[in-house]
């Protein structure tokens, strides 16, 4: 994965395939710290404790097509060559958090990549699911929320192509606002 | 900066273009590979273009969406293109250009871009 983004969505997809109805994802900038925290959680159906030791290994996934399952993997090395962490809970029937800790500062930090296209393409794509997805910086913070958008939007898809356009030039808008150095 | 009440406008154009479509007619569906091994090879962009492509064109009747992994990893990323009452076609190695002659010629044009589907880029290997 060329950028931290595409490990995002990546990792999100596991929450779609577990029938998550919310998805939040958040990100945490602490300038004091020198640290990035990412946690994505949902309310899909979970893992028993037996299949959550199991699957950071590459050779574990619920596919069917491939006997490989790269997306966890992937994010515990990319915050790991950082000198970070990834780690992860989940309960039965309750859902998953995944959470990863990384040092932006390192020279081996991905760069965070196109968000916006990240959100936008997981709401697009999962037009009945919720997302909330935050980003917080030593500039402020913003958070984007499926929740609050969908009465304005009465009976039209989140799938509807004008829509999904509209929110990721929203988001991309929003994101690099915030991401300014200042 | 964009404000959420621009979605309200949003659905209110929407509503003038569904109610021109005919009741009950199935859409074209566009469906963008998702799986890890496309998300790595550029999926994304490929999902990004046929969205902006159909919005900017003003096309109604047609949903980008994703799929799985379907199982042909080297050729991601892959895009299958579900046309109602024709058989499906499957794009591979998409990028962001074909994506957009895509839409012109067969969302639009109706004509499959036959050198950009599987059974040719089997030829070639």
């Amino acid at each position: 994965m060329q950028e931290l983004s595409m490990n995002v969505l990546d990792v999100a997809e596991n929450s779609v395939a577990a029938g998550a109805k919310l998805v939040t994802i958040d990100l945490v900038f602490d300038e004091v710290a020198g640290t990035l925290r990412l946690v994505i959680a949902d309310d899909g159906k979970g893992m028993d404790a037996e299949l959550a030791a199991r699957v950071t290994d590459p050779f574990c996934t619920s596919r069917t097509s491939r006997k490989v399952g790269l997306g966890l993997p992937f994010l515990k090395m990319a915050a790991e060559l950082t000198g970070g962490w990834m780690s992860l809970e989940s309960q039965p029937g309750k859902g998953t958090t995944v959470t990863a800790l990384f040092y932006p500062d390192h020279i081996d930090m991905p760069p965070l990549g196109d968000m916006a296209a990240t959100v936008a393409g997981l709401v697009q794509c999962n037009p009945a699911m919720e997302l909330c997805f935050t980003l917080s910086t030593a500039a402020g913070r913003f958070s984007a929320d499926t929740r609050e958008m969908r009465p304005l939007l009465g009976e039209v898809s989140f799938a509807e192509p004008q829509v999904a356009l509209w929110l990721r030039e929203y988001l991309d808008e929003n994101i690099r606002e915030i991401m300014k150095k200042e | 900066m964009k404000s959420l009440q621009e979605l309200a406008a949003i659905r209110d154009r929407m509503r003038q273009t569904v109610n021109t479509r005919e009741p009950g007619e199935d859409p074209i569906r566009v469906q963008v590979g998702m799986a890890t091994c496309g998300i790595a090879m550029g999926a994304r962009p490929v999902l990004n273009a046929f969205t902006e492509e159909v919005a900017r064109r003003g096309l109604s009747g047609i949903m980008v969406t994703q799929t799985g992994c379907i199982g042909i990893c080297k050729y991601e990323p892959v895009v299958e293109v579900f046309v109602p009452g024709q058989e499906k076609v499957t794009y591979v190695h998409m990028d962001p250009e074909k994506a957009a002659r895509v839409v012109a010629e067969h969302l639009v044009g109706g004509r499959v871009v036959t050198e950009y589907t599987i059974g040719q880029a089997g030829t070639e290997e």
